[in-house]
């Protein structure tokens, strides 16, 4: 790199206050400024990079959020505790189970409610299978934005078959909405739980094949290896966590750490790399996924055992009564219109963290007693990946950018909020 | 009547030429449904082979634009600069041998055999740069000059090796004419091709087919047009007609780049054990060497991730050019011991 380069970098990095550019010198005479988004194909949503070239090498970038900011927080002062649950379906929109889950978890902590063991299993199988698709959204569209194009389609296929079974499961295909306070929605059908082993079943061989075509190729590891460096001290100070924090070699995992749903219960390796580069990222995502599969298998196994169960707590302040039975109970029907029209939260504040596949993710809700909330914040890593941008981004090429946004791995849903 | 033989050769060569440059816009498609199990266009005709042709109406019925403050001239002359020395080169190209069609003689199948054939081929594909570079400067867009920007310094690392590796073959043969090159390999013998001469033939024939791929801007060298990065890169502010002449221009290139990589290596249209081999014959074994290529084209399109474009001229530089120096060295040995 040359000289005028390394001042440039040092100017933008806040080293040096005095920039002098040469407006005669052909090559470095001024800064070229580029917008990577908000209409970009690369971005994943709308993130709008605004970058400033020096040739093809970054200067600074500096990324810039909210256009798609629709005041998710807010809304859920104004709609109420229940009412908001569809909304975190759509915050982090390819997981939304495990948005769902964290939002119960929060409420739960705060209503002190009991959440029946049946309920929990289905929970964690529906979490895994979640961060099983959104790894597979990782790996297709960062694999589309380095060249790979077929990827893209092969971990659509995958995640289509998962689609195809959640909407069996759940009744719905993407925002599922099927974890609810004090439980989840419905029960299992056992010819659903059936085909959704069959697939887990098959999947580790499908992960194979991904990694048969990226893993050992030259190209992949030319673009990944090196690329947005991380060191432990960086994720710190960026707050990073999940899969990026890991990628830098912190064994860091929500579900091993403070376990929620039963984590403690199960059989699984937590995965970390080394480096902290765009190629570990990669592989403790890929592994994820295989452990993933592992511990979905261990819930399907003891749904089969638990069968019968309850998988809604009984508690009719928070939890609606089965719909049959508020047509003969009187009692029930008025739980049923109390809990609808004017739930009402103890007074006080809870935050429970889960281990979602971008990171922690976490609500922190605070009631005053009465049945509007009164302040509802979301945890979300992807706003904290999104941080990561700038400072891995200087100094490299404008190609490096595309390795750096997918291996960080967030969704403008959620960043914006 | 020479004339007239002459207009009928070229009619059917650059149709041929046309003809398969739509079909690989079909091909591209149709193989690429098959690597991402899908299923690929099938609507339009019977399992979709009229789609480049409703590719081509759509192109002329869409609106052209030229950007503001684009230079309108050079914008108009860019796309013109890509199609037109791709389609030139294809004259040199020998497809066939003595032809005879309904009595009528046509002499050898190619619109002209010149001494310096492949210099001219050299040359001409050269010259398609200068559409992209071009295109790229003229359409006043911040994504097409960086585009513009890295298919010239692409196609400087990549010149050079491409000639590097011709020059082996061009020893090999002793001629630059491809008519001769094609004969000299033409024994009936396949292990005469020169892609079977020992250690010399095989690492030119790799150089080679990856070289074309720079040369052609395909995937995994497409820097110049790089969707993620750089939206569409050169052709980003090309619309209609204009963009079609740049899709025609690589598609052409691409094909006459297998063609080139089958005389030089494949022994072009020589037939396997068969010398004499009629025309027909001839030309058949020609296509079937040259789809091979353009096969491998697309196949690697779909398969394989983006180099990132300093390191495409690091492998150009430092690992590409000495290797083809080398090899130019062991075919001059090569030569002088047999």
């Amino acid at each position: 790199m040359t000289n005028v380069t390394n001042k440039v970098l040092e100017y933008a990095a806040g080293n040096s206050s005095d920039l002098e550019l040469d407006p005669d010198d052909p090559l470095h005479g001024e800064l070229m400024k580029i917008n990577v988004g908000p209409q970009h194909p690369a971005t994943h949503g709308v993130l709008r990079l605004s970058v400033e070239l020096d040739g093809e090498t970054i200067v600074s970038c500096d990324p810039e959020v909210g256009y798609l900011h629709r005041g998710k927080e807010k809304t859920c002062e104004s709609l109420g505790w229940r009412k908001f649950l569809p909304h975190t379906d759509r915050l982090d929109y390819v997981q939304p189970l495990l948005n769902n889950t964290a939002y119960a978890l929060s409420l739960e902590a705060l209503a002190q409610i009991e959440v029946p063991q049946r309920a929990q299993e289905i929970r964690v199988l529906m979490m895994e299978v979640s961060r099983i698709m959104a790894h597979l959204i990782y790996l297709g569209t960062t694999a589309i934005d380095l060249g790979a194009v077929s990827m893209f389609f092969f971990t659509f296929t995958e995640r289509e078959k998962a689609y195809d079974l959640l909407d069996a499961w759940s009744g719905h295909r993407m925002n599922n909405s099927y974890i609810r306070m004090g439980g989840v929605y419905a029960d299992v059908d056992e010819a659903v739980a059936k085909s959704i082993e069959e697939w887990l079943r098959a999947f580790p061989a499908k992960i194979d094949e991904f990694e048969k075509l990226l893993t050992s190729n030259a190209i992949w590891n030319a673009r990944n290896r090196d690329v947005g460096v991380l060191s432990a001290e960086d994720c710190f100070a960026l707050s990073l966590t999940g899969p990026n924090l890991r990628g830098s070699g912190v064994e860091w995992d929500l579900r091993r750490k403070m376990p929620y749903s039963g984590y403690e219960t199960y059989d699984f390796d937590v995965p970390v790399g080394s480096a902290g580069d765009c190629f570990d990222r990669y592989l403790v995502r890929i592994e994820e996924m295989r452990q993933s599969v592992l511990i979905a298998l261990q819930a399907l196994d003891r749904l089969k055992q638990s069968k019968g169960g309850d998988f809604l707590a009984r508690d009719r302040r928070y939890v609606l009564p089965p719909k049959g039975r508020t047509h003969e109970s009187m009692e029930e029907l008025i739980f049923q219109f109390k809990v609808v029209t004017d739930m009402r939260l103890p007074k006080g504040s809870a935050y429970l963290g889960v281990e979602s596949s971008k990171g922690e993710l976490g609500f922190f809700i605070a009631s005053d007693g009465t049945s509007d909330p009164l302040r509802c914040h979301v945890r979300a890593p992807g706003l904290m990946n999104v941080q990561a941008i700038p400072q891995l981004a200087q100094g490299r090429l404008l190609s490096d950018i595309m390795a750096i946004i997918g291996s960080l791995d967030f969704v403008m849903g959620e960043v914006d909020r | 009547m020479t004339f007239l033989i002459l207009l009928i050769k070229a009619s059917l060569i650059y149709g041929g030429l046309l003809v398969t440059a739509a079909v690989m816009t079909l091909a591209e498609r149709k193989i690429s449904a098959r690597i991402q199990l899908r299923i690929g266009p099938n609507r339009v005709g019977p399992g979709g082979v009229l789609q480049p042709l409703a590719d081509g109406v759509k192109f002329i019925l869409k609106e052209e634009i030229t950007p503001d403050g684009a230079n309108k001239g050079i914008f108009r002359l860019a796309p013109i600069m890509a199609a037109v020395p791709a389609m030139l080169t294809v004259a040199v190209i020998p497809f066939a041998g003595e032809t005879v069609i309904f009595g009528l003689d046509f002499g050898l199948l190619s619109l002209t055999d010149l001494d310096i054939g492949l210099l001219f081929v050299l040359a001409l594909s050269g010259l398609s740069v200068y559409g992209v570079i071009l295109g790229g400067w003229a359409s006043n867009s911040k994504y097409s000059l960086l585009g513009g920007l890295r298919a010239s310094a692409q196609m400087v690392s990549y010149e050079l090796s491409l000639i590097m590796t011709a020059l082996t073959v061009v020893a090999l043969s002793g001629s630059m004419d491809l008519r001769e090159i094609v004969e000299v390999q033409n024994t009936g013998n396949p292990l005469a091709w020169n892609c079977f001469t020992p250690v010399i033939g095989q690492v030119g024939l790799i150089l080679f087919v990856i070289a074309t791929f720079a040369e052609t801007n395909r995937h995994p060298f497409d820097f110049a047009e790089c969707e993620p990065e750089l939206v569409g890169g050169f052709h980003t502010e090309y619309s209609s007609m204009k963009f079609a002449l740049f899709f025609l221009g690589e598609y052409c290139a691409m094909t006459v780049m297998a063609c080139l990589t089958t005389v030089l290596f494949l022994g072009g249209y020589s037939v396997p054990f068969w010398e004499d081999a009629p025309w027909m014959v001839e030309l058949a074994t020609f296509m079937a060497k040259t789809s091979f290529f353009l096969f491998l084209f697309i196949w690697v399109r779909w398969t394989l991730p983006r180099f990132r474009y300093d390191q495409l001229m690091n492998l150009g530089w430092k690992v590409f050019l000495p290797i083809a120096l080398a090899n130019l060295l062991l075919a001059g040995a090569f030569i002088s011991l047999t």
